[in-house]
């Protein structure tokens, strides 16, 4: 569904600044894999997720989607394919705009915007649906402007608009970092619903080994700009996090830091 | 000081503001909307009144003229929405080379004239200051009035549209937008064409009014523009939720400004010291939510 070739990112070349982010990563996502991502700040796990979505055009490599070719195509018509949600609770909504609009504006992902009237009755009644499984109580508040929600509930109204349209392909970028544990947990909870029912692929950031390990069917490891290590199906099930830094250790030929992986 | 004199001012005041409000609704939608500051608007009003006054000068009906100013505004509001997205320049330098570059070109198109006289006496125009006080349907305030009235509904239809709120959302979150499928260059430019049609839309209406097209009618124009938002929601913003309203707001806001101004000329201020007073007053509106939060918000617990 995926398929990374060999891309490779830097950063401000010639500069004081430059940074490479990737070095050289290959990565192939089957139909359905549910596949988290882990490694230490700097690593490349966004930059990687980034270069996906079309934020920033690659220096290398090819990236295809569903088997077609998208190296080229500019972010906003990635979007198509994709379904995104971000670390910050801010980045996935229109603070200014109210719940029912969003979810209208994602509903229209991919298809083309004309003079028809933004959002119709029935999508309403679909909408009002759909926030109802959440458990929020929003599909009661659907005229609020999302700028009144909570982290986690935009969180959970952005998982929603990310899959409204199913996406060939979920990418999300460690989207319960800046939640508190318990509405963290909430949101992961849904996201795996969400994933198994629709049976979507994702790449799913998280800087929390356990979590890595209990969800998904696949775990990739990155380091400096790479994935180092790749463990899948009954392996990754009989992963424990002592598993994991050995093999991170023998990858990256180095001794684990604790401190750069944020260990929890 | 009589206060007579001061009544009589007022219709024409009223007057004004509409046609003022206008262009405000303009600046509304690149500001408040698209969330940028956009100072094309100097320049495309006096591009909206030379086009409408040369063409009606030229014989063209006043409609045809006026449509054609629109047009002429929105391609100022292209050539700063190119300049923005598709050049990186950023967005106030953008309007500002605009601004200038339309200098010459409002020169060009009067003839190499800075004033071009319409008067209402040799043209039929569709409103002229001179009816700001008669009683009937001659009177400015009455074609001011439904022009405000099928523009805000037009805008109110408009950003209810799939494509209005794809511009919305690029005005709210780019990167969500992005997210979303939105092109958001796409929709930066065409707001910015939007709003300075809108603008030279006002230009057109002015030089009617006022009698004349000036190269320099457009002086200082983004600050009227921003004081008409900003005053329309001081006074509206709590009551006035609906978008049709917060449009009507800042036509209200507009009006309100240029009642002041007769206020305060009637009391005795130069007409010079109005562009003075009016970057003052704009100046500390913009500063007063951020001193609000500085220094007026309640601090709970540490810093």
């Amino acid at each position: 569904m995926l398929k990374i070739n060999h891309i490779a990112k830097t950063f401000n070349p010639g500069l004081i600044t430059e940074k490479t982010a990737l070095v050289d990563v290959q990565l192939h996502l089957n139909p359905g894999d549910f596949t988290t991502v882990i490694g230490g700040n700097g690593a490349g796990k966004s930059t990687m997720l980034n270069a996906v979505a079309g934020v920033f055009p690659v220096d290398k490599g090819t990236i295809e989607i569903g088997g077609e070719n998208v190296t080229n195509l500019p972010e906003f018509k990635r979007a198509q394919y994709l379904g995104r949600v971000f670390q910050d609770p801010m980045t996935g909504t229109a603070a200014t705009m109210n719940i029912e609009e969003n979810m209208a504006l994602a509903m229209r992902r991919g298809q083309r915007r004309g003079l028809k009237w933004g959002i119709s009755n029935m999508e309403r009644e679909m909408y009002r649906e759909q926030l109802r499984k959440l458990d929020l109580g929003l599909e009661d508040r659907m005229a609020s402007k999302v700028g009144l929600l909570s982290g986690g509930q935009r969180q959970a109204l952005t998982l929603l608009m990310a899959t409204l349209r199913t996406p060939k392909l979920l990418l999300l970028d460690e989207h319960t970092a800046a939640l508190d544990p318990k509405t963290a947990a909430k949101v992961l909870e849904l996201s795996d619903k969400i994933i198994r029912e629709q049976k979507l692929t994702a790449l799913m950031i998280t800087h929390n080994m356990q979590d890595a390990i209990d969800y998904g069917n696949r775990l990739i490891m990155m380091h400096e700009g790479r994935v180092v290590v790749d463990v899948e199906g009954e392996e990754k099930k009989k992963l424990t996090r002592a598993d994991l830094m050995g093999l991170f250790e023998k990858a990256a030929g180095q001794q684990l830091n604790s401190d750069k992986l944020l260990l929890s | 000081m009589q206060i007579v004199k001061l009544f009589n001012a007022m219709p024409g005041a009223v007057a004004q503001g509409m046609i003022w409000g206008l262009l405000a609704i303009g600046v509304y939608i690149t500001y408040r909307i698209l969330e940028v500051s956009d100072l094309t608007v100097d320049g495309s009003i006096a591009t909206g009144g030379a086009v409408a006054a040369m063409l009606i000068i030229n014989g063209w009906s006043v409609w045809a003229a006026l449509l054609a100013a629109f047009v002429a505004g929105m391609l100022a509001g292209l050539v700063t929405g190119l300049f923005h997205t598709f050049c990186g320049i950023p967005a106030i330098l953008s309007g500002i080379l605009t601004q200038l570059a339309l200098y010459s070109v409002n020169l060009r198109i009067m003839g190499n004239k800075a004033n071009v006289a319409l008067s209402v006496n040799k043209y039929s125009l569709l409103l002229s200051s001179r009816n700001a006080r008669a009683i009937g349907l001659q009177n400015p305030i009455v074609i001011l009035v439904l022009f405000v009235a099928a523009l805000i509904l037009l805008l109110y239809w408009f950003f209810g549209t799939e494509l209005g709120c794809s511009l919305r959302a690029t005005g709210a979150n780019r990167n969500m937008a992005r997210a979303q499928g939105i092109n958001t260059n796409t929709n930066t430019v065409l707001g910015l064409m939007i709003s300075n049609g809108i603008v030279a839309l006002a230009g057109a209406l002015l030089a009617q009014y006022q009698g004349f097209s000036d190269v320099g009618m457009g002086r200082g124009a983004i600050v009227i523009g921003l004081a008409a938002v900003i005053i329309g929601e001081v006074v509206l913003g709590k009551v006035f939720r609906n978008f049709g309203l917060k449009l009507l707001a800042v036509v209200i806001g507009a009006i309100l400004y240029y009642l002041v101004i007769q206020v305060v000329l009637w009391l005795g201020l130069n007409t010079n010291d109005l562009k003075l007073l009016t970057a003052l007053v704009v100046a500390m509106f913009l500063a007063t939510p951020y001193w609000r939060a500085k220094y007026f918000s309640k601090k709970k617990g540490g810093v």
